[in-house]
Protein backbone atom coordinates (compact mmCIF):
# COMPACT_ATOMS: atom_id res chain seq x y z
CA UNK A 1 0.00 0.00 0.00
CA UNK A 2 1.67 3.11 -1.18
CA UNK A 3 1.44 6.31 1.81
CA UNK A 4 -1.22 8.43 -0.92
CA UNK A 5 -3.47 5.44 -0.41
CA UNK A 6 -3.06 4.84 3.51
CA UNK A 7 -3.44 8.51 3.84
CA UNK A 8 -6.76 8.20 1.71
CA UNK A 9 -7.89 5.20 3.75
CA UNK A 10 -7.24 6.84 6.85
CA UNK A 11 -9.40 9.77 5.90
CA UNK A 12 -12.22 7.23 4.93
CA UNK A 13 -11.89 5.90 8.60
CA UNK A 14 -11.97 9.34 10.18
CA UNK A 15 -15.34 10.32 8.00
CA UNK A 16 -16.80 7.03 8.93
CA UNK A 17 -15.82 7.53 12.45
CA UNK A 18 -17.10 10.93 12.71
CA UNK A 19 -20.57 9.79 10.78
CA UNK A 20 -20.41 6.88 13.42
CA UNK A 21 -19.80 9.63 16.61
CA UNK A 22 -22.86 11.73 14.63
CA UNK A 23 -25.67 9.44 14.39
CA UNK A 24 -25.08 8.13 18.34
CA UNK A 25 -25.45 11.66 19.19
CA UNK A 26 -27.86 12.32 17.04
CA UNK A 27 -30.38 9.47 18.61
CA UNK A 28 -31.60 9.38 21.81
CA UNK A 29 -31.95 5.61 21.41
CA UNK A 30 -28.25 4.87 20.45
CA UNK A 31 -26.64 6.82 23.34
CA UNK A 32 -29.50 6.22 26.31
CA UNK A 33 -28.09 2.58 26.96
CA UNK A 34 -24.61 3.85 26.30
CA UNK A 35 -24.62 6.16 29.14
CA UNK A 36 -28.14 6.19 30.80
CA UNK A 37 -28.04 2.91 32.04
CA UNK A 38 -24.99 2.48 33.41
CA UNK A 39 -25.47 5.81 35.19
CA UNK A 40 -28.58 4.73 36.88
CA UNK A 41 -27.12 0.97 37.44
CA UNK A 42 -24.53 2.75 39.12
CA UNK A 43 -25.85 5.03 41.39
CA UNK A 44 -28.36 1.93 42.56
CA UNK A 45 -25.86 -0.46 42.98
CA UNK A 46 -23.93 2.00 45.04
CA UNK A 47 -26.90 3.42 47.03
CA UNK A 48 -28.07 0.03 47.55
CA UNK A 49 -25.10 -2.29 48.39
CA UNK A 50 -22.91 0.33 49.48
CA UNK A 51 -22.57 -1.39 53.00
CA UNK A 52 -20.98 -4.30 51.35
CA UNK A 53 -17.93 -2.49 52.08
CA UNK A 54 -18.57 -2.83 55.61
CA UNK A 55 -17.80 -7.07 54.78
CA UNK A 56 -15.00 -8.48 56.58
CA UNK A 57 -13.77 -9.19 53.63
CA UNK A 58 -14.18 -6.39 51.18
CA UNK A 59 -10.96 -5.03 49.95
CA UNK A 60 -9.81 -1.70 51.33
CA UNK A 61 -11.28 0.77 49.59
CA UNK A 62 -12.18 4.34 49.34
CA UNK A 63 -15.81 3.78 49.42
CA UNK A 64 -18.39 1.83 47.17
CA UNK A 65 -18.62 4.20 44.54
CA UNK A 66 -14.99 4.06 44.02
CA UNK A 67 -15.37 0.45 43.79
CA UNK A 68 -17.99 0.50 40.98
CA UNK A 69 -16.75 3.48 38.31
CA UNK A 70 -14.76 0.79 36.34
CA UNK A 71 -18.04 -1.34 36.23
CA UNK A 72 -19.99 1.39 34.78
CA UNK A 73 -17.03 2.35 32.38
CA UNK A 74 -16.62 -1.04 31.17
CA UNK A 75 -20.41 -1.28 30.93
CA UNK A 76 -20.73 1.69 28.76
CA UNK A 77 -18.19 0.29 26.44
CA UNK A 78 -20.31 -2.94 25.79
CA UNK A 79 -23.38 -0.83 25.85
CA UNK A 80 -21.19 1.54 23.69
CA UNK A 81 -20.43 -1.70 21.28
CA UNK A 82 -23.92 -2.99 21.01
CA UNK A 83 -25.40 0.54 19.86
CA UNK A 84 -22.50 0.58 17.25
CA UNK A 85 -23.18 -2.88 15.70
CA UNK A 86 -26.83 -2.18 15.61
CA UNK A 87 -26.10 1.29 13.76
CA UNK A 88 -23.70 -0.95 11.43
CA UNK A 89 -26.62 -3.42 10.76
CA UNK A 90 -28.61 -0.34 9.94
CA UNK A 91 -26.48 1.18 7.25
CA UNK A 92 -26.45 -3.18 5.61
CA UNK A 93 -30.30 -2.71 6.44
CA UNK A 94 -30.98 0.73 4.50
CA UNK A 95 -28.09 -0.05 1.25
CA UNK A 96 -25.47 1.86 2.83
CA UNK A 97 -22.98 -0.33 3.39
CA UNK A 98 -23.96 -2.11 0.04
CA UNK A 99 -22.66 1.21 -1.39
CA UNK A 100 -19.50 1.80 0.72
CA UNK A 101 -18.59 -1.82 -0.78
CA UNK A 102 -18.96 -1.08 -4.19
CA UNK A 103 -16.61 2.32 -3.56
CA UNK A 104 -12.78 2.30 -4.33
CA UNK A 105 -12.35 1.80 -0.55
CA UNK A 106 -10.72 -0.66 1.39
CA UNK A 107 -13.25 -2.82 3.05
CA UNK A 108 -11.47 -2.84 6.64
CA UNK A 109 -11.77 0.68 6.56
CA UNK A 110 -15.38 0.43 6.66
CA UNK A 111 -15.20 -1.42 9.98
CA UNK A 112 -12.49 0.23 11.19
CA UNK A 113 -14.17 3.59 11.09
CA UNK A 114 -17.20 2.40 13.11
CA UNK A 115 -14.42 1.00 15.75
CA UNK A 116 -12.99 4.02 15.75
CA UNK A 117 -15.95 5.70 16.60
CA UNK A 118 -17.06 3.22 19.24
CA UNK A 119 -13.62 3.72 20.88
CA UNK A 120 -14.80 7.43 20.75
CA UNK A 121 -17.92 6.72 22.81
CA UNK A 122 -15.71 4.65 24.47
CA UNK A 123 -13.48 7.47 25.69
CA UNK A 124 -16.32 9.43 26.59
CA UNK A 125 -18.01 6.72 28.73
CA UNK A 126 -14.74 6.76 30.38
CA UNK A 127 -14.36 10.92 31.15
CA UNK A 128 -18.37 10.82 32.07
CA UNK A 129 -17.41 8.57 34.58
CA UNK A 130 -14.83 9.72 36.19
CA UNK A 131 -16.32 12.80 36.24
CA UNK A 132 -19.52 11.71 38.08
CA UNK A 133 -16.96 9.34 40.36
CA UNK A 134 -15.12 13.17 41.29
CA UNK A 135 -17.96 15.25 41.55
CA UNK A 136 -19.82 12.37 44.39
CA UNK A 137 -16.65 11.93 45.98
CA UNK A 138 -14.53 9.69 44.99
CA UNK A 139 -10.97 9.58 44.51
CA UNK A 140 -8.63 8.54 41.76
CA UNK A 141 -5.73 7.87 43.49
CA UNK A 142 -3.81 7.09 40.26
CA UNK A 143 -4.08 10.84 39.84
CA UNK A 144 -4.68 12.74 36.07
CA UNK A 145 -2.09 9.73 34.59
CA UNK A 146 -4.27 7.10 36.11
CA UNK A 147 -7.28 9.22 34.64
CA UNK A 148 -5.40 8.97 31.77
CA UNK A 149 -4.91 5.28 31.66
CA UNK A 150 -8.80 4.72 32.42
CA UNK A 151 -9.65 6.28 29.76
CA UNK A 152 -7.25 4.78 27.17
CA UNK A 153 -8.40 1.58 28.67
CA UNK A 154 -12.02 2.14 28.19
CA UNK A 155 -11.22 2.99 24.59
CA UNK A 156 -9.54 0.17 23.76
CA UNK A 157 -12.06 -1.97 25.34
CA UNK A 158 -14.58 -0.44 23.40
CA UNK A 159 -13.14 -1.22 20.25
CA UNK A 160 -12.69 -5.14 21.00
CA UNK A 161 -16.22 -4.87 21.96
CA UNK A 162 -16.97 -4.04 19.37
CA UNK A 163 -15.26 -6.11 17.00
CA UNK A 164 -17.72 -8.72 18.46
CA UNK A 165 -20.66 -6.42 17.44
CA UNK A 166 -19.44 -5.87 14.23
CA UNK A 167 -19.13 -9.20 13.47
CA UNK A 168 -22.70 -9.81 14.12
CA UNK A 169 -23.60 -6.67 12.70
CA UNK A 170 -22.01 -7.71 9.08
CA UNK A 171 -23.27 -12.09 9.93
CA UNK A 172 -26.50 -10.93 10.00
CA UNK A 173 -27.38 -7.59 8.84
CA UNK A 174 -29.91 -7.25 10.59
CA UNK A 175 -30.15 -4.73 13.53
CA UNK A 176 -32.45 -6.81 15.66
CA UNK A 177 -30.45 -9.34 16.38
CA UNK A 178 -27.56 -7.22 17.07
CA UNK A 179 -30.20 -5.68 19.86
CA UNK A 180 -31.16 -9.06 20.83
CA UNK A 181 -27.54 -9.14 22.59
CA UNK A 182 -28.09 -6.63 24.93
CA UNK A 183 -28.62 -8.73 28.10
CA UNK A 184 -25.99 -11.03 27.23
CA UNK A 185 -23.79 -8.10 27.75
CA UNK A 186 -25.02 -7.96 31.46
CA UNK A 187 -24.84 -11.74 31.76
CA UNK A 188 -21.08 -11.95 30.60
CA UNK A 189 -19.90 -8.39 33.38
CA UNK A 190 -22.34 -10.59 36.13
CA UNK A 191 -20.17 -13.44 35.63
CA UNK A 192 -17.27 -11.19 36.43
CA UNK A 193 -15.73 -9.93 39.04
CA UNK A 194 -16.97 -5.90 37.52
CA UNK A 195 -19.61 -5.06 40.31
CA UNK A 196 -17.96 -7.27 43.46
CA UNK A 197 -14.77 -8.53 44.51
CA UNK A 198 -14.45 -12.50 42.58
CA UNK A 199 -13.63 -13.90 46.05
CA UNK A 200 -17.06 -12.55 47.66
CA UNK A 201 -18.86 -14.03 44.68
CA UNK A 202 -20.98 -16.89 44.94
CA UNK A 203 -20.60 -19.55 43.30
CA UNK A 204 -20.52 -20.70 40.33
CA UNK A 205 -20.44 -16.78 39.36
CA UNK A 206 -17.03 -16.67 41.35
CA UNK A 207 -15.57 -18.93 39.30
CA UNK A 208 -16.82 -17.91 35.73
CA UNK A 209 -15.29 -14.41 37.11
CA UNK A 210 -12.09 -16.35 37.87
CA UNK A 211 -11.82 -17.38 34.06
CA UNK A 212 -13.39 -13.89 32.35
CA UNK A 213 -11.63 -11.81 30.16
CA UNK A 214 -13.91 -9.10 31.61
CA UNK A 215 -12.94 -9.16 34.61
CA UNK A 216 -9.02 -8.62 33.86
CA UNK A 217 -10.46 -5.90 31.68
CA UNK A 218 -12.04 -4.25 34.58
CA UNK A 219 -9.16 -4.61 37.04
CA UNK A 220 -7.41 -2.65 34.60
CA UNK A 221 -9.62 -0.22 34.81
CA UNK A 222 -10.08 -0.11 38.54
CA UNK A 223 -6.70 -0.28 39.70
CA UNK A 224 -5.62 3.59 38.58
CA UNK A 225 -8.62 4.90 40.59
CA UNK A 226 -8.60 2.35 43.93
CA UNK A 227 -4.72 2.02 44.08
CA UNK A 228 -2.30 3.99 41.53
CA UNK A 229 -1.11 2.44 38.81
CA UNK A 230 0.37 -0.81 38.53
CA UNK A 231 2.51 -2.36 35.69
CA UNK A 232 1.21 -5.77 36.11
CA UNK A 233 -2.74 -5.45 36.61
CA UNK A 234 -2.25 -2.95 33.47
CA UNK A 235 -0.94 -5.54 31.16
CA UNK A 236 -3.15 -8.18 32.64
CA UNK A 237 -6.36 -5.87 31.39
CA UNK A 238 -4.79 -5.24 28.13
CA UNK A 239 -4.28 -9.12 27.60
CA UNK A 240 -8.07 -9.16 28.59
CA UNK A 241 -8.53 -6.73 25.70
CA UNK A 242 -6.49 -8.07 23.06
CA UNK A 243 -8.23 -11.48 23.90
CA UNK A 244 -11.59 -10.03 23.06
CA UNK A 245 -10.59 -8.27 20.78
CA UNK A 246 -8.92 -10.91 18.77
CA UNK A 247 -11.69 -12.88 18.87
CA UNK A 248 -13.81 -9.57 17.17
CA UNK A 249 -11.24 -9.02 14.48
CA UNK A 250 -11.36 -13.00 13.40
CA UNK A 251 -15.20 -13.49 13.69
CA UNK A 252 -15.82 -9.98 11.86
CA UNK A 253 -13.04 -10.86 8.64
CA UNK A 254 -14.90 -14.26 8.46
CA UNK A 255 -18.24 -12.71 8.58
CA UNK A 256 -17.11 -10.23 5.82
CA UNK A 257 -15.53 -12.91 3.47
CA UNK A 258 -19.23 -14.79 4.23
CA UNK A 259 -21.24 -11.50 2.79
CA UNK A 260 -19.26 -11.15 0.00
CA UNK A 261 -18.87 -14.09 -1.01
CA UNK A 262 -22.84 -14.80 -0.86
CA UNK A 263 -23.43 -11.56 -2.56
CA UNK B 1 -75.96 -4.34 24.54
CA UNK B 2 -73.66 -1.73 23.92
CA UNK B 3 -71.42 -2.30 27.33
CA UNK B 4 -71.36 -6.09 25.90
CA UNK B 5 -69.90 -4.08 22.19
CA UNK B 6 -67.29 -2.71 24.49
CA UNK B 7 -66.04 -5.67 25.92
CA UNK B 8 -66.18 -7.25 22.40
CA UNK B 9 -63.70 -4.46 22.01
CA UNK B 10 -61.63 -4.94 25.04
CA UNK B 11 -61.54 -8.98 24.03
CA UNK B 12 -60.41 -8.19 20.42
CA UNK B 13 -57.36 -5.70 21.67
CA UNK B 14 -56.60 -8.38 24.02
CA UNK B 15 -56.72 -11.62 21.34
CA UNK B 16 -54.56 -9.32 19.22
CA UNK B 17 -51.86 -8.56 21.39
CA UNK B 18 -51.76 -12.11 22.62
CA UNK B 19 -51.81 -13.17 19.03
CA UNK B 20 -48.48 -11.23 18.39
CA UNK B 21 -46.60 -13.61 21.01
CA UNK B 22 -48.14 -16.67 19.64
CA UNK B 23 -47.15 -15.35 15.74
CA UNK B 24 -43.79 -14.43 17.22
CA UNK B 25 -42.90 -16.06 19.78
CA UNK B 26 -39.35 -14.47 20.05
CA UNK B 27 -40.38 -11.60 20.91
CA UNK B 28 -41.51 -12.65 24.15
CA UNK B 29 -37.99 -13.86 24.92
CA UNK B 30 -36.73 -11.17 26.62
CA UNK B 31 -39.10 -10.16 29.00
CA UNK B 32 -38.83 -13.18 30.22
CA UNK B 33 -34.67 -13.23 29.91
CA UNK B 34 -33.80 -9.69 31.45
CA UNK B 35 -35.38 -10.48 34.70
CA UNK B 36 -34.42 -13.89 34.88
CA UNK B 37 -30.38 -12.46 34.14
CA UNK B 38 -31.19 -9.94 36.59
CA UNK B 39 -31.89 -12.11 39.40
CA UNK B 40 -29.34 -14.42 38.93
CA UNK B 41 -26.54 -12.25 38.05
CA UNK B 42 -27.33 -10.20 40.86
CA UNK B 43 -27.90 -12.93 43.60
CA UNK B 44 -24.18 -14.28 42.08
CA UNK B 45 -23.16 -10.97 42.76
CA UNK B 46 -24.63 -9.14 45.89
CA UNK B 47 -25.26 -12.98 47.47
CA UNK B 48 -22.78 -12.01 50.46
CA UNK B 49 -25.03 -8.46 51.12
CA UNK B 50 -27.56 -10.59 54.09
CA UNK B 51 -24.58 -11.19 55.82
CA UNK B 52 -25.15 -7.16 57.11
CA UNK B 53 -27.28 -6.61 59.82
CA UNK B 54 -30.96 -5.78 58.56
CA UNK B 55 -31.71 -8.15 55.80
CA UNK B 56 -34.39 -10.52 57.51
CA UNK B 57 -33.75 -13.70 55.25
CA UNK B 58 -29.82 -15.51 54.45
CA UNK B 59 -31.33 -15.88 50.89
CA UNK B 60 -30.62 -13.55 48.67
CA UNK B 61 -31.76 -14.77 45.62
CA UNK B 62 -35.41 -14.85 47.90
CA UNK B 63 -34.94 -11.44 48.79
CA UNK B 64 -34.25 -10.85 44.57
CA UNK B 65 -36.52 -12.96 43.12
CA UNK B 66 -40.01 -10.82 43.85
CA UNK B 67 -37.98 -7.67 42.63
CA UNK B 68 -37.63 -9.69 38.99
CA UNK B 69 -41.44 -10.31 39.42
CA UNK B 70 -41.58 -6.80 39.36
CA UNK B 71 -39.65 -6.08 36.72
CA UNK B 72 -41.08 -8.96 34.49
CA UNK B 73 -43.86 -6.90 35.04
CA UNK B 74 -43.04 -3.42 33.99
CA UNK B 75 -41.18 -4.85 30.95
CA UNK B 76 -44.54 -6.26 29.85
CA UNK B 77 -45.87 -2.85 30.56
CA UNK B 78 -42.92 -1.15 28.31
CA UNK B 79 -43.30 -3.62 25.76
CA UNK B 80 -46.98 -2.77 25.26
CA UNK B 81 -45.74 1.10 24.69
CA UNK B 82 -43.16 0.30 22.53
CA UNK B 83 -45.93 -1.82 20.63
CA UNK B 84 -48.76 1.13 20.31
CA UNK B 85 -45.91 3.50 19.28
CA UNK B 86 -45.05 1.70 16.47
CA UNK B 87 -48.94 1.00 15.41
CA UNK B 88 -49.19 4.63 15.63
CA UNK B 89 -46.47 5.08 13.53
CA UNK B 90 -47.56 2.70 10.80
CA UNK B 91 -51.23 4.25 10.95
CA UNK B 92 -52.87 1.37 12.61
CA UNK B 93 -54.09 3.57 15.27
CA UNK B 94 -55.23 5.48 13.73
CA UNK B 95 -57.82 3.11 12.15
CA UNK B 96 -58.59 1.92 15.51
CA UNK B 97 -59.51 5.65 16.86
CA UNK B 98 -61.61 6.41 13.74
CA UNK B 99 -63.80 2.77 15.36
CA UNK B 100 -67.04 3.36 16.97
CA UNK B 101 -65.36 2.79 20.45
CA UNK B 102 -65.12 4.53 23.62
CA UNK B 103 -61.24 5.98 24.48
CA UNK B 104 -61.66 4.27 27.84
CA UNK B 105 -62.43 0.58 26.45
CA UNK B 106 -59.38 1.07 23.72
CA UNK B 107 -57.22 1.46 27.05
CA UNK B 108 -58.53 -1.31 29.00
CA UNK B 109 -57.90 -3.68 25.70
CA UNK B 110 -54.20 -2.28 25.60
CA UNK B 111 -53.50 -2.23 29.61
CA UNK B 112 -55.01 -5.60 30.28
CA UNK B 113 -53.35 -7.75 27.70
CA UNK B 114 -50.26 -6.09 28.80
CA UNK B 115 -51.13 -7.60 32.23
CA UNK B 116 -51.84 -11.02 30.41
CA UNK B 117 -49.03 -10.83 28.78
CA UNK B 118 -47.07 -10.35 31.99
CA UNK B 119 -47.69 -14.08 33.31
CA UNK B 120 -45.30 -14.97 30.98
CA UNK B 121 -41.77 -13.32 33.03
CA UNK B 122 -43.78 -13.96 35.99
CA UNK B 123 -44.17 -17.35 35.77
CA UNK B 124 -40.59 -17.80 34.12
CA UNK B 125 -39.33 -16.24 37.21
CA UNK B 126 -41.12 -18.17 39.86
CA UNK B 127 -40.25 -20.98 38.21
CA UNK B 128 -36.58 -20.58 37.40
CA UNK B 129 -35.97 -18.68 41.20
CA UNK B 130 -37.64 -21.29 43.12
CA UNK B 131 -36.05 -24.31 41.37
CA UNK B 132 -32.78 -22.71 42.04
CA UNK B 133 -33.65 -22.64 45.56
CA UNK B 134 -35.79 -19.45 46.81
CA UNK B 135 -37.74 -20.04 49.77
CA UNK B 136 -41.83 -21.17 49.01
CA UNK B 137 -43.96 -18.19 49.50
CA UNK B 138 -46.55 -20.13 50.81
CA UNK B 139 -49.89 -20.38 48.59
CA UNK B 140 -51.30 -17.28 50.00
CA UNK B 141 -47.96 -15.31 49.24
CA UNK B 142 -47.94 -16.64 45.85
CA UNK B 143 -51.16 -15.41 45.69
CA UNK B 144 -50.43 -12.04 46.83
CA UNK B 145 -47.40 -11.57 44.88
CA UNK B 146 -48.31 -12.60 41.14
CA UNK B 147 -51.76 -10.65 42.27
CA UNK B 148 -49.93 -7.65 42.71
CA UNK B 149 -47.00 -8.29 39.80
CA UNK B 150 -50.21 -8.46 37.61
CA UNK B 151 -51.77 -5.54 38.56
CA UNK B 152 -48.37 -4.08 38.37
CA UNK B 153 -48.19 -4.29 35.06
CA UNK B 154 -51.25 -2.34 34.07
CA UNK B 155 -49.97 0.28 36.17
CA UNK B 156 -46.81 0.20 33.90
CA UNK B 157 -48.54 -0.06 30.42
CA UNK B 158 -51.07 3.02 31.26
CA UNK B 159 -47.56 4.98 31.72
CA UNK B 160 -45.89 3.78 28.56
CA UNK B 161 -48.95 4.04 26.46
CA UNK B 162 -49.49 7.92 27.75
CA UNK B 163 -45.71 8.21 26.77
CA UNK B 164 -46.15 6.90 23.19
CA UNK B 165 -49.26 8.42 22.46
CA UNK B 166 -47.32 11.76 23.94
CA UNK B 167 -44.25 10.69 21.43
CA UNK B 168 -45.86 8.49 18.56
CA UNK B 169 -42.60 7.64 17.95
CA UNK B 170 -40.65 4.10 18.69
CA UNK B 171 -37.64 6.34 19.73
CA UNK B 172 -39.36 7.04 22.76
CA UNK B 173 -39.07 3.18 24.07
CA UNK B 174 -35.74 3.87 26.45
CA UNK B 175 -38.05 6.87 28.20
CA UNK B 176 -40.19 4.21 28.83
CA UNK B 177 -37.80 1.35 29.66
CA UNK B 178 -35.78 3.71 31.37
CA UNK B 179 -38.54 5.29 33.61
CA UNK B 180 -39.81 1.67 34.91
CA UNK B 181 -36.22 0.63 35.53
CA UNK B 182 -35.90 3.98 38.06
CA UNK B 183 -39.54 3.09 39.30
CA UNK B 184 -38.68 -0.23 40.27
CA UNK B 185 -34.57 -0.18 41.85
CA UNK B 186 -35.14 2.88 43.05
CA UNK B 187 -36.39 0.85 45.87
CA UNK B 188 -35.42 -1.76 48.33
CA UNK B 189 -35.01 -3.71 45.41
CA UNK B 190 -31.54 -4.45 46.43
CA UNK B 191 -31.68 -4.06 49.95
CA UNK B 192 -33.81 -3.45 53.54
CA UNK B 193 -34.38 -0.06 54.00
CA UNK B 194 -32.02 0.07 57.10
CA UNK B 195 -29.28 -1.13 55.08
CA UNK B 196 -29.76 1.49 52.03
CA UNK B 197 -27.21 4.47 52.26
CA UNK B 198 -26.89 7.98 50.66
CA UNK B 199 -29.94 9.57 48.47
CA UNK B 200 -31.80 6.23 47.50
CA UNK B 201 -32.50 5.57 51.47
CA UNK B 202 -34.16 8.65 51.07
CA UNK B 203 -35.45 8.09 47.79
CA UNK B 204 -36.64 5.03 48.48
CA UNK B 205 -38.46 5.66 51.72
CA UNK B 206 -40.84 8.38 49.43
CA UNK B 207 -40.95 6.10 46.24
CA UNK B 208 -44.74 4.46 46.27
CA UNK B 209 -43.30 1.68 44.15
CA UNK B 210 -41.55 0.59 47.23
CA UNK B 211 -44.59 -0.48 49.33
CA UNK B 212 -45.28 -2.38 45.86
CA UNK B 213 -41.62 -4.49 46.12
CA UNK B 214 -42.35 -4.95 49.62
CA UNK B 215 -45.65 -6.63 49.38
CA UNK B 216 -44.31 -8.80 46.61
CA UNK B 217 -41.67 -9.60 48.70
CA UNK B 218 -42.89 -10.41 52.12
CA UNK B 219 -44.10 -14.31 51.44
CA UNK B 220 -40.55 -14.90 50.23
CA UNK B 221 -38.69 -13.81 53.17
CA UNK B 222 -41.31 -13.98 55.86
CA UNK B 223 -44.72 -13.81 56.96
CA UNK B 224 -47.66 -12.42 54.67
CA UNK B 225 -49.60 -10.26 57.04
CA UNK B 226 -52.26 -7.73 55.98
CA UNK B 227 -49.92 -4.93 57.18
CA UNK B 228 -47.61 -5.28 54.71
CA UNK B 229 -50.52 -5.55 52.07
CA UNK B 230 -53.00 -3.26 52.44
CA UNK B 231 -50.13 -0.30 51.64
CA UNK B 232 -49.25 -2.25 48.57
CA UNK B 233 -52.68 -2.42 47.34
CA UNK B 234 -53.47 1.37 48.35
CA UNK B 235 -50.57 2.36 46.07
CA UNK B 236 -51.40 -0.10 43.38
CA UNK B 237 -54.82 1.76 43.37
CA UNK B 238 -53.88 5.00 43.36
CA UNK B 239 -50.80 4.54 40.39
CA UNK B 240 -53.63 2.76 38.19
CA UNK B 241 -55.80 5.62 38.55
CA UNK B 242 -53.37 8.01 38.07
CA UNK B 243 -51.87 5.93 35.20
CA UNK B 244 -54.92 5.68 33.12
CA UNK B 245 -55.74 8.95 33.64
CA UNK B 246 -52.65 10.05 31.62
CA UNK B 247 -52.83 7.69 29.39
CA UNK B 248 -56.77 8.92 28.73
CA UNK B 249 -55.72 12.26 28.31
CA UNK B 250 -53.41 11.58 25.38
CA UNK B 251 -56.23 9.17 24.07
CA UNK B 252 -58.17 11.99 24.32
CA UNK B 253 -55.51 14.29 22.22
CA UNK B 254 -54.69 11.00 19.72
CA UNK B 255 -56.65 12.45 16.95
CA UNK B 256 -55.46 15.81 17.10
Amino acid sequence: MTQASVGQSLRVVGALARRSIDQTFRRPQFLAPILLFPTLLLAINVGGAGRAVDLPAFPDVGGFLDFQLAASTLQATMLAAVSGGVALALDFELGFNDRLLAAPIPRVAIIAGRLAGTATMGAVAAVWFLVLGLVFGAEIVGGPAGALMVIALSALSAAAFGGLGAALAVRSGQASVVQGTFPLAFVILFLSSAFFPQELMQEPASTAAAYNPLSFIVEGLREPVLYGISGETILEGLGGIAVVGVVGVVATALAMRARLRAA
Amino acid sequence: MTAALHLDAVGALMRRALNELLRVPGAAIPGVLAPSLFMLGLTGAFGELTELRGFETDSFLSFILPVSLVQGATFAGAATGVNLARDIEIGWFDRLLAAPTPRPALLAGIVLSASLRSLLPITGVLVLGLALGANWPGLGGLVVAVGLAFAFAAVAASWTVGLALRFKTQAAAPLMQASMFVAVLFTTSYAPQEVLTGWLATVARYNPVTRIVEGVRQGFVGEVTWAETWPALAVLVVLLVLMAAFALRGLRHAGD
